[in-house]
């Protein structure tokens, strides 16, 4: 029942990671039992944070985490990266803002399609938690 | 990955069949808006049943794409959002796809033939060779 889900990391450094960093996610999450809905949200919020990895800071790592527990079962996405970080993140979080002439819906949107969401910022570290919860 | 793009008379039509980096998604964007300026194309039906994943970026691509199109002069439709990237679209908190939508290629064709009727400047064309 509590065997431990595997765990990727993924290298995110060209644009096909974006790729393999989505599909990744919507395998394991797949793997886990999540419905279609939970693995598109997840995947596409996957999708925004590695795309921003390349945008901002060039390269970053993606790690895929799933959890079975005797409630449930949940999938942690972190991705970070060592670039110049985020100057102002209660701006970034704001819809409709963007530096790079996106849509601006990157953070705000990725944070609306996952239970749990945490960023933290400084030069040199840029680190978001994602989660996604199932109960059982 | 190169999309082909098929020619019905006047009217394009694309099947997007995989994910797409956003390079290949830029040049899909190039090839796609050369190709309608270089036949005066009519209509374009771009099929993207085969996404299931949509982000903000393609999101972006495919309704500037539309747009470029409409400015060229031609008519454009997208067909087959999976209803799963229509919730998460939605739900990111953006109408991110702001181009005309028909659930399947065969009534996106219809779409455009009726709009391309309704313009009244030429008969549809896939009477052309007739």
């Amino acid at each position: 029942m509590n065997e431990p889900a595997p765990a990727e990391r993924i290298a995110i450094r060209t644009h096909n990671d974006i790729v393999t960093a989505r599909h990744a996610a919507r395998e394991h999450s797949a793997r886990l039992g999540f419905g279609r809905a939970y693995q598109t949200r997840l995947a596409t919020a996957v999708s925004e944070l590695t795309r921003n990895v390349i945008q901002y800071a060039g390269e970053g790592s993606c790690l895929i985490e799933g959890q079975n527990d005797a409630d449930g079962c949940s999938i942690q996405v972190t991705v970070e990266d060592h670039g110049p970080g985020i100057p102002d993140l209660a701006l970034a979080l704001a819809d409709g803002f963007s530096t790079s002439g996106g849509l601006g819906a990157g953070l705000p949107g990725t944070r609306r399609l996952v239970d749990h969401f945490q960023i933290s910022s400084e030069p040199g570290l840029t680190r978001v938690v994602i989660r996604i919860r199932k109960a059982r | 990955m190169k999309i082909p793009i098929l020619r019905l008379g006047r009217i394009l039509l694309v099947s997007i069949q995989e994910d797409l980096t956003d390079t290949e998604a830029m040049q899909f964007q190039s090839d796609l808006v050369n190709e309608v300026a270089e036949i005066e194309a009519l209509g374009v039906a771009v099929d993207i049943t085969a996404l299931d994943v949509v982000d903000s970026y393609m999101a972006r691509v495919i309704n500037d794409t539309a747009s470029m199109v409409r400015l060229l002069g031609a008519e454009v439709v997208i067909c087959g959002v999976q209803p799963f990237v229509a919730m998460t679209l939605i739900e990111m908190g953006r109408d991110l796809i702001g181009a005309d939508c028909t659930f399947n290629l065969d009534q996106g064709l219809e779409q455009l033939k009726t709009r391309i009727a309704s313009r009244g400047d030429i008969r549809f064309a896939g009477d052309e060779d007739e």
